[in-house]
């Protein structure tokens, strides 16, 4: 066990997969000898090799495709996408090929990559820095969506994304990096130390996909959410004094619907948080889902709090950001319905 | 079973190329590019080879692509290290528009250094500096007309300058406050000015290289007179779009300039990685049938030359040109990067291709249309300007304090005309 922030918990997560695996390859823009403008693959091409670990140009679309080349000859390709905002080059490798390159082969061929990327707002870093696009990976089927909010899940979930068979989106809440974030833009930076997801195993775990957290059990409502929002929501959830149960889920696909289930049927309320902006967003899949499975315990209308509708404005980051405030009273009125 | 459903399952029993494998003996092996330096050695550039000044031909505009493919493995320089303007490519200009060259680029330095200073007084979030690099923007917004279009990326401020641009407006951007005519909404550095016919840039690289070519075909459609001109680094040609903007530019014979600025460096990783180590950025263009210049792009004469070779040959309809304008990241890429975790610490004293500032300098001097004491003067009187104008700026509101724009300004351009149900109640939940 060491005590990690959520870069080095990634970092550690790249040596336990290289070391174990000598087909795992790493690159993206920057991540070779630098080791990437957020350091996470920082030391792997000094400890590794130019030919495990190297800088790609900046070509996400070459990044992807060559990715999944060599996933089709049989390596692990663990990818950098610099920011999730310059993702969309590589679109059409993603979801017209990647994520159906089992289907059409009938199970001949695979593309075992993961494409680690930073997704979410939070750091000033206006419409192109900031964006959350989990839900159009989410809406093209073939790929996996998985999303941290600790540095404990973030190393267990990329070793599990890496050793799966299929292509997975592994968003990382650029946020959350160097700390637990609660929403609120005039706190002054918290590490993980201290923090128990913060104590991170060195060796080899898994944290399976399409398991859900549900990192505060509560009697009042269910609050689903993933990535930065899960701090944000506990907070909420604290500063309102309400009992919620706070579920984590982790990765939107899979997705374990059993538990949401299970948690909304038992509170008989349910509240959906996410950064992404609200329309088509990942929250519409979830309401759809609970007002299916547990219409009958519902007490309130299901209700979500997300980012507007609106590109990220740099300067109003506060004002878009759905931070504890517009949490908690969301919160309140679905107590009061 | 079919006889084709026989053979693939023969195939499969038994691989088709098994008995074929023993050919390739050796291992293969997989080259990754690696820079001549890096941080604790001394900074290499032996492998850069700058040729004599005035030794490059200046082919006829109306060459044929094929007919001038060297020019796209060499590099034009005009100024030699005396400072004289020598050989075929030596521009004709006016001492008063060199004069103009020089005051840009030094403001575009001044207002570098200010604002560089101002992001890390937690004034703004971000900024990038061109410097180094402000002859490449500035000759070419010269030798362009003011009606021609721009499609620059985020390291060409001083074509804002060119086009008189208030320095006001810019910094009003930088710092996001209420006079912030992009309403806060971009990123420091990522202006939009309509009126000097600079397109909004984007945050996204390349983008603008296949769009400026777009612009240019329209300008050709309607029979317009109005060119464009584009800028992409070194780095992002790379990127699908630089390709597209070839293969559009070629085919449709757009009249538009496509430059690339090799400063060669993209964040971390050395031109090597964008486009190997074996073929300069400009010879790309032979193979698209671009006319290809690879040019000093810290000579100022050379910029405004090829420039206008350039011009000449689209605005008589023979289409595009490519250019490379080699040139040097002096300062980090960002506020947020530190070059010497990747480069060598030595790297912008030993480069070879001096400062375009003390180049342009040099000449002016040596034509007799300038001197020191001129030059120590406009030094001074342009901190002075950039300082007041900052001064002013801040009056109005930085990132953190003073006047923002309005809140509710969020909420408006994400579609033409009234916004539907959908964000007229987000808007009411907001609060507005
Ligand atoms: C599509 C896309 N991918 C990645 C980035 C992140 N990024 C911003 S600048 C940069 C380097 C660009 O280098 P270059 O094109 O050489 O331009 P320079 O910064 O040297 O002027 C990178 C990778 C981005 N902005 N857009
Ligand atoms: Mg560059």
């Amino acid at each position: 066990m060491s005590s990690m922030n959520m870069i080095q918990a990634i970092n550690s997560a790249h040596v336990t997969l290289m070391e174990k695996d000598p087909k795992v390859v790493v690159f993206g823009e920057d991540v070779g000898y630098f080791g990437g403008v957020f350091r996470a693959t920082e030391g792997l091409q000094q400890k590794f090799g130019v030919t495990r670990c190297f800088d790609a140009p900046i070509a996400e679309a070459g990044i992807v495709a060559s990715a999944i080349g060599m996933g089709v000859y049989g390596l692990r390709p663990l990818i950098e996408v610099q920011f999730a905002d310059y993702i969309y080059p590589a679109m059409d490798q993603l979801t017209s090929e990647a994520a159906r390159i089992r289907y059409r082969s009938g199970g001949e061929f695979t593309a075992p990559i993961t494409v680690r990327t930073p997704y979410g707002g939070g750091i000033f870093g206006g419409q192109t820095h900031s964006q959350s696009p989990e839900a159009l990976f989410a809406h093209v089927v073939g790929l996996k969506v998985v999303i941290p909010s600790t540095p404990y899940d973030a190393k267990g979930l990329l070793i599990a994304a890496v050793e799966d068979d299929d292509p997975v989106i592994f968003l990382e809440p650029k946020r959350l990096y160097t700390g637990p974030f609660e929403g609120h833009s005039t706190d002054g930076v918290k590490t993980w130390a201290g923090h128990p997801a913060g104590e991170v195993p060195d060796g080899h775990y898994v944290v399976p996909l399409g398991k859900a957290n549900v990192v505060r059990e509560g009697s009042a409502m269910t609050v689903l959410c993933y990535g930065t929002m899960v701090h944000v929501c506990l907070a909420a959830a604290r500063e309102t004094g309400i009992d919620c149960e706070v579920v984590d889920l982790r990765s939107i696909t899979p997705l374990d619907a059993e538990t949401i289930i299970a948690s909304v049927n038992k509170t008989g309320r349910c509240l959906i948080v996410h950064e992404a902006t609200l329309t088509a967003g990942f929250g519409a899949e979830l309401a759809a889902i609970v007002q299916q499975e547990c219409f009958y315990n519902l007490e309130a209308p299901i209700d979500r709090v997300t980012g507007w509708d609106t590109p990220y404005p740099h300067v109003f980051e506060w004002e878009y950001f759905p931070g504890p405030a517009r949490v908690g009273a969301a919160m309140k009125k679905m107590m009061e319905a | 079973m079919s006889d084709r459903g026989k053979a693939a399952k023969a195939a499969k029993a038994e691989p088709a190329l098994a008995g074929k494998a023993k050919r390739n003996s050796v291992p293969l092996k997989l080259r990754v590019p690696e820079p001549p330096s890096r941080p604790g050695q001394a900074a290499d550039f032996s492998h850069i080879k700058l040729p004599a000044a005035g030794t490059t031909r200046r082919p006829d505009v109306s060459s044929k692509p094929e007919d001038m493919s060297e020019l796209a493995y060499g590099l034009v320089r005009v100024l030699d290290d005396k400072g004289e303007a020598v050989g075929p490519w030596a521009p004709k200009i006016d001492p008063e528009i060199l004069r103009r060259g020089l005051r840009i680029m030094m403001m575009t330095r001044a207002y570098d250094d200010r604002m560089y200073k101002a992001q890390r007084q937690g004034k703004t979030s971000f900024y990038m500096k061109s410097t180094g690099e402000e002859a490449v923007p500035t000759a070419a917004g010269l030798a362009l007309d003011d009606t021609d279009m721009l499609f620059p990326a985020y390291r060409q401020q001083a074509l804002l300058f060119v086009r008189n641009w208030p320095m006001l407006d810019m910094m009003n951007q930088i710092y996001s406050n209420a006079h912030d005519r992009l309403k806060g909404r971009q990123l420091p550095v990522m202006y939009s000015s309509k009126e000097a016919g600079f397109f909004t840039i984007s945050g996204n690289l390349a983008t603008q290289f296949s769009q400026a070519v777009g612009w240019a075909m329209a300008s050709a459609i309607m029979g317009d007179t109005r060119l464009c001109a584009t800028w992409i680094g070194d780095g992002s040609t790379a990127e699908g779009d630089f390709h597209h903007a070839c293969t559009f530019a070629a085919v449709y014979k757009a009249p538009v300039i496509l430059n690339i600025v090799n400063n060669q460096w993209a964040i971390s990783s050395f031109q090597g990685i964008a486009g190997g180590t074996e073929a300069p950025f400009a010879a790309r263009g032979v193979g698209y049938g671009l006319p290809a210049l690879r040019v000093d792009g810290n000579d100022f004469l050379a910029v405004y030359a090829a420039t206008q070779w350039a011009i000449e040959r689209a605005r008589a309809n023979m289409g595009a040109t490519l250019i490379e304008h080699f040139t040097y990241r002096m300062e980090g890429h960002s506020t947020s990067d530190d070059p010497t975790r990747y480069r060598a610490a030595d790297e912008r004293q030993k480069w070879p291709g001096g400062d375009p500032i003390e180049r342009l300098k040099q000449h002016l001097i040596r034509l007799g249309e300038w001197d020191d004491k001129r030059h120590v003067a406009q030094f001074e009187e342009l901190e002075k300007l950039v300082k007041d104008t900052q001064r002013q700026a801040e009056a109005i509101g930085t990132l953190q304090a003073g006047q923002k724009p309005s809140p509710k300004t969020m909420f408006e351009d994400i579609y033409c005309g009234e916004p539907d149900w959908r964000l007229r109640k987000q808007r009411q939940q907001f609060g507005i």
